[in-house]
Formats: structure tokens, sequence, C-alpha cells
């Protein structure tokens, strides 16, 4: 409605532009006067300060228990403004208000009263720990938050003051008739007003600012601590999100006041600004008129003359018929404006009227989801402590059952238990013999099959024994026919070997218990044992040197042996001539038994090595011949005979060398 | 062997020549004492003993197995 007047105001201040300003003032003054009079404006200010102030003041003490009680107490009535207005001063609700209060200790109390016996419960858990960090990160920034509101309402609040300051101050520059020395005044004061509204203006849109701010941070922190789902936060959130819901609802009544005084601060500066412009206008037309007058339309009076007082005049009854004319125009067209004019009215009030229903209903519906919250809370407790009492009843009467049936199980698998132990013992112990058993078994056979091995082994080794014993007498009876061997060998060339005893003794002492090597070593020669025998050198020696002598004496015999028959047989050795050597045939015939060729035989043999075959021919030599070689076949047969024996020992010798002696 | 043939006929010419010698010198001591000088009994004495000699040697060879004494002084 008041837009509608500022816009008729414009319209008319610009046909008005030229008017007098005495006029003007006068026209202003009736212009105001066609909507309403200076007074009524007053007026109408003055009720708009009050009702603004009371609305502040219900707001406040719905905010603020403590203050709407020291209002009630100090101002007689109030009680029933308030409970008119906010319903009665709820007590109940004073607790969960009391967190909303604007100290910050309370708020800070609160929840952790409210804290401390939700921390004593699960005290030992994270969950107290977090709760702990969940509460106090709450209070902080319900603290804060509550603060920064706080600071933005009374931002707001100054604001508010310092635009209706502004305006009222405006609004009497605009109309006061005061001279002319204070208006310059009275402008200064308009700036400075102004210049304090924009200062108020700006620290409550910075305040606005952070308490919005704040009250986002708030509502993030609800958020988190709601995120946790932890069954302890919940009156803590719900008291949370109660504050925040009412500091936003605080803010926004505050902001939707501060801005109504803006728009009606608008409202005034606008119609400042048309007064002014038509003040302009009207200056322009004047000075067009009268070009040579300058400055201030309100110093024309004494410095126009005639001409231009009448051009002024005429002028103003111009602007006079052209302003009636407007006006029966306006008369007319009078219902319509205002029909239109209520019609955008009635429009923007439903538009206002939506967006507060809007608003409020938002605030309803956060009231109405917190106090659901806050009943589901309680509600939830309660069931909580029925359930754990109806679980504690079942508990007992469950634990009771539980002994009962647990004494009869106990007694079941005792006897269950015992049994089946008895039986695994038997089936042990029955084992164990079996296993015991088998062990001795083949303990008895190991040991039995390790005493015949060992009997085996202690007869092998026992053979093995005797068998060595055997060899080494045998090896013993060869060393020692190996010795007698030699023995036969160590003989110079003419000298006999040296005696054969302590060989043979040897011989016969290592073979003491073998009769045959017994007999063979006492079969050895005398002569042989005591004086050696003759080599074969020496005997061929001796034959070669006997030979001439049995070549002399072959004639002789025992018939003839006279010295004539030694002469006759000299004589014959001296002529005839005969082999040296002659091998002799296998069978003697009758003229090889004559001496010189048995002689030239036996010295083939000889020289042949064969010494018994020349014994045996020289065995067959007669007569003095016989006699002559008699010492050498003693002798040679001497040799036969040891060489002969030697030689069966050293064979028998080799024999069981041989047989005892193991092949690799 | 041959040393005992050999020392046969060593005995058996001594043997000869002491005994010719001797019957030798009985010869010339018969001679000279009995038969004025005469030869025949220097040769009747050494043909003398030379026969006794070579019977002896005869004797020793043809008794081989005749074992000579000798006389072994009791020391």
């Amino acid at each position: 409605m008041l837009r509608a007047c500022l816009r008729g105001a414009n319209a008319t201040a610009r046909n008005n532009c030229r008017r007098n300003p005495l006029t003007s003032v006068q026209h202003c003054r009736h212009y105001t006067a066609g909507e309403t009079s200076g007074a009524t404006k007053v007026v109408a200010a003055g009720l708009l300060t009050v009702s603004s102030g009371i609305g502040g003041t219900i707001l406040y003490a719905k905010w603020d228990h403590k203050f709407r009680a020291a209002v009630e107490k100090n101002v007689p009535y109030s009680d029933l403004l308030f409970s008119l207005a906010l319903g009665p001063s709820s007590q109940e609700g004073l607790p969960i208000k009391k967190q909303s209060e604007k100290k910050v200790k309370e708020a800070a109390e609160s929840p952790a009263e409210e804290s401390s016996p939700a921390t004593t419960q699960p005290a030992q858990s994270i969950e107290g720990k977090s709760l702990i960090s969940v509460s106090a990160s709450l209070e902080e920034s319900l603290a804060s938050s509550a603060k920064t509101t706080l600071q933005a309402i009374g931002a707001q609040e100054a604001a508010l003051q310092a635009i209706t300051q502004h305006t009222h101050k405006l609004k009497e520059a605009m109309e006061a008739e005061v001279p002319p020395q204070e208006k310059s005044a009275q402008w200064k004061d308009l700036e400075a007003a102004l210049a304090n509204r924009t200062c108020a203006m700006n620290d409550a849109s910075t305040a606005l600012l952070k308490a919005n701010e704040t009250l986002g941070s708030l509502k993030s922190v609800i958020d988190k601590s709601k995120g946790l789902n932890i069954a302890a936060v919940h009156p803590l959130v719900l008291a949370a999100e109660e504050n925040l819901h009412n500091m936003i609802v605080d803010l926004d009544k505050v902001v939707t006041k501060v801005q109504s005084a803006e728009s009606e601060a608008k409202i005034v500066s606008q119609y400042s600004e048309l007064v002014n412009e038509a003040k302009q206008q009207f200056q322009r037309e004047v000075s067009s008129l009268t070009p040579e007058i300058q400055a201030n339309w309100k110093g024309l009076t004494g410095k126009l003359s005639a001409d231009d007082l009448n051009a002024l005049i005429a002028h103003a009854h111009r602007r006079i018929d052209q302003l009636n004319r407007e006006l029966a125009e306006q008369r007319v067209r009078e219902q319509i404006h205002i029909d239109a004019a209520l019609e955008q009215q009635k429009l923007e009030d439903q538009k206002a009227l939506e967006k507060a229903v809007n608003t409020t209903l938002q605030h309803v519906k956060e009231e109405a989801r917190l106090e659901q919250e806050r009943k589901l809370g309680e509600l939830r407790e309660v069931m909580e402590a029925e359930m754990r009492t109806q679980l504690r009843r079942q508990a007992a009467a469950h634990t009771d059952h539980v002994q009962d049936v647990l004494k009869v199980q106990e007694h079941e698998l005792r006897a269950e238990a015992e049994q089946v132990l008895s039986s695994k013992m038997l089936e042990q112990e029955t084992r164990y013999r079996q296993l015991n058993q088998e062990q001795l078994d083949n303990f008895t056979l190991d040991m039995n099959t390790a005493y015949a091995r060992l009997k085996g082994m202690e007869e092998a080794i026992d053979s093995h024994v005797v068998a060595e014993e055997e060899a080494r007498k045998a090896h013993q009876l060869w060393l020692s026919v190996e010795a007698l061997n030699y023995t036969l060998k160590t003989t110079d060339s003419d000298l006999p070997t040296i005696p054969l005893k302590s060989a043979a003794e040897a011989v016969r002492d290592s073979c003491h218990d073998n009769d045959f090597a017994l007999a063979l070593a006492s079969a050895l020669p005398e002569e042989s044992l005591h004086r050696g025998v003759y080599s074969e050198a020496s005997l061929r020696a001796r034959f070669n040197s006997l030979r001439s002598l049995a070549r002399r004496v072959a004639l002789i015999d025992e018939s003839h042996n006279s010295l004539y028959q030694y002469f006759l047989s000299y004589l014959q050795a001296a002529l005839l001539f005969e082999d040296e050597q002659k091998a002799p045939p296998t069978q003697l015939s009758r003229e090889d038994l004559d001496p010189f060729k048995l002689l030239s035989y036996a010295s083939y043999c000889l020289e042949h090595g064969d010494l018994e075959l020349a014994a045996k021919l020289v065995n067959q030599l007669r007569g003095e011949t016989r006699r002559v070689v008699e010492d050498w076949l003693t002798e040679a047969r001497l040799t036969l005979e040891t060489r002969q024996v030697v030689s069966l020992l050293s064979a028998y010798a080799n024999a069981v060398g041989l047989g005892t002696t193991q092949a690799p | 062997m041959a040393e005992e043939h050999g020392r046969k006929w060593d005995r058996c010419l001594a043997d000869t020549a002491v005994k010719t010698v001797t019957g030798l010198g009985v010869g010339i001591v018969f001679s000279v004492l009995l038969f004025k000088r005469r030869t025949w009994p220097v040769a009747f004495g050494s043909g003398l003993g030379v026969g006794m000699g070579y019977t002896n040697c005869q004797n020793d060879f043809r008794l081989p197995y005749l074992i000579h004494g000798r006389m072994v002084k009791d020391q």
C-alpha cells in the first residue's frame, strides 16, 4: 500500500516539479494529506515502533525464559500478553530450554550433566570416549553458534534501530518545518544517521554471515554425531537440534524484522528521493522560467521581479490546472488504481504469506520432528528399562533352569564318560598286553637268531683260528723246509754244507704233530745231519778228478790185482781214448758196462745235472774202480737222499701251504 | 779215495826205495865182509829189497780192506 502511495507520490512530484517550494511543501502536505496526514504518519511510525518493540520482546521472551520472567515481574499484565502470544511459560521445556540459554556455561554444563550420566554407563567402552568427544563437540559448537547468533541478533537489532532512526530522521528532514539554519544540522544528523545505519547494516550482515556459518557447522556436527549412531547421544543430539532450530527461528525473525524495516526505509528513501526529484524538477522548471535566478528555491521570494512573479504565477496556475485535472483523473481512476494496488498488494501479501507460511510450516515441522524424536527417545528409554527388568527376570529363570539341566547333564555325561573310559582302558590294556607279548616274542626270536649267528660266527672264527693255525704251521713248516733247502745250497766248492741238524730240528719242531713230516724229517740221513752234504758241483768236480784214477785202475779187481795188472791198466788208461761225455742210452746193454763208457756216461749225466743217473751208472762199476769211487758214491747217495727228503718235505709243505692258503 | 791211492803209491814207492837201499846196503856189507867184495851180494840185496817192496806194494793194493793200524799214543 505504501508503495502504491509512493508511486503516486512520484507521479505527483514530477507533475509538481515547478511548484513553489512553499506550495510544494503545502502540496507535499497536501499530497501527504491525500494518503495520511503528518500526524497520522507520526502516529503510524510510533505505533510501528511500539509494535516492533513488543514483538521483539515477545520473541526474546520466547527464547529467553529468564527475560520473560523478569518482564512479567516488572511489567504488569505482561504475563497475560505472553501467555496469549507464547502459551504458558512451560516449565517442562525448561531443562531443554536451559540448554538454549545465552550463557555459554549453562550450555556447556547441561550437555556435561547429560553426558556424565550417559558416560557412567559405558564408561569402560570406547563408546564412552566417543560420547564424551561428541558431547564436547556439540557443546562447543552450540556455544559458538549461540554466541554468534546472539551477536547476529544484537547486530540485527542494532541495524533495525539504526534503520528506524534513519528513516525517522529522513522523514523529519522531509517534512519538518524547521528554520533553514537548523536544516543543515538536520541534514548532518541525517547523514550521520545514514552512516550509522550503513555501518550497523554492515555489522548486521557480517554478524548474520558468521551466525549462519556457525549454525551450519553446528548442523554438520549434529549430523556427524547422529551418524555415529550411539544410543546415549540421542538426547544430546535432540537438545542440540532444538537449540539450533530455536536459534534459526529467532535469527529468521530478526532478519525478517530487519528486512521489513529495510523495506520501510527503502520506501521512505524512495519517497525522499521522489520528493527530491520533484523538487529538482520544480527547480529546473523555475530556473527554465527564470533562468537568471539561481540556487535555492526558498530564497527566490526576495529577488524576483514582477514579470518573473507573473510568469511564475502563471506557471503555477497552469500547474494547478494540470494538477486539478490530474486529480480529477486520479479520482476517477482512484478506484481502479486502488483495486490494482490492492490486487498487487494482495498478491504480494499472498506471496509474503506463503513465504511466512512456508517458513512457519518448516519451523513447525521441525519442532514436531524434534518433539517426536524426544518422545521417541523417552519411549525408548522406558521400553528399555522395562525390557531390562523382564530380561533380568528371564535371565534369572533361565539360569535356574540351566543349572538344573546342567546338573542332570553332568550326571549323564559322567556316567557315559566313565563307561567309555573303562571300555577304552580295557581295550588299551589288552592292546598293551598284546604288544608286550609281541615284543617279547620278537625279542626272543631276535635273540635266538642273534645267538645262533653268534654261535655260527664263533665256530667260523674258531675254524678260522684252526685254519689259521694250520696255515701258520704250514707256513712255518714251509719256512723251515725252505731254510733246510737253503742250507743245502750253502756250500763252497769242495766243502760240505753246514750240518743240517739245526734246520732239521726246526723242521721237526714245526711239524711235531704231523706224522708224515716227522717221518720225513727223521728220514734224513745222519751224516747229513751231523756233517752236512756235498753239493752237486763239488761232487762233479770230485768225479772229474776221480775219473782219471778210475780209468787207471779199470783192469784191477779182486782176482787181477797184481802190480803187473796195475801196470797194464795204467797202460790201457794211457792208450785208450773215449768220449769225454757220452749220452747214456735208456737201457744199458752188456757192452755199456765197460768202466770207460760208464765213466763217460756218468760224466755226461753229471754235466747235465742228473746226479741220480750218474750215481746209478757209477753203481755199475766193479772191481777196483768201484772201490775207488765208493766214497764218491756214498757221498752222492747221501746227497741224493737228503735232497730227496728235502724235496719231499718242501713238496709236502707246499701242498699243505697251498691247502691252507685261501685264494683271494 | 784218490788220495788213498796216491798215498798207497807213495808208501809203496817209499817202502820199495827203502828196501832196495837197505838191501843194497846189506848186500854191500856182506860183500865186503863175507864175500870178498863181490858184486853179487849187492845186486842180491837190492834185488831182495826191490822184491820185498814190490810184494808189499802189491799186497797193499790187493788187500784194500786191510786197515793199517797205527800206534796211538795215550796222551
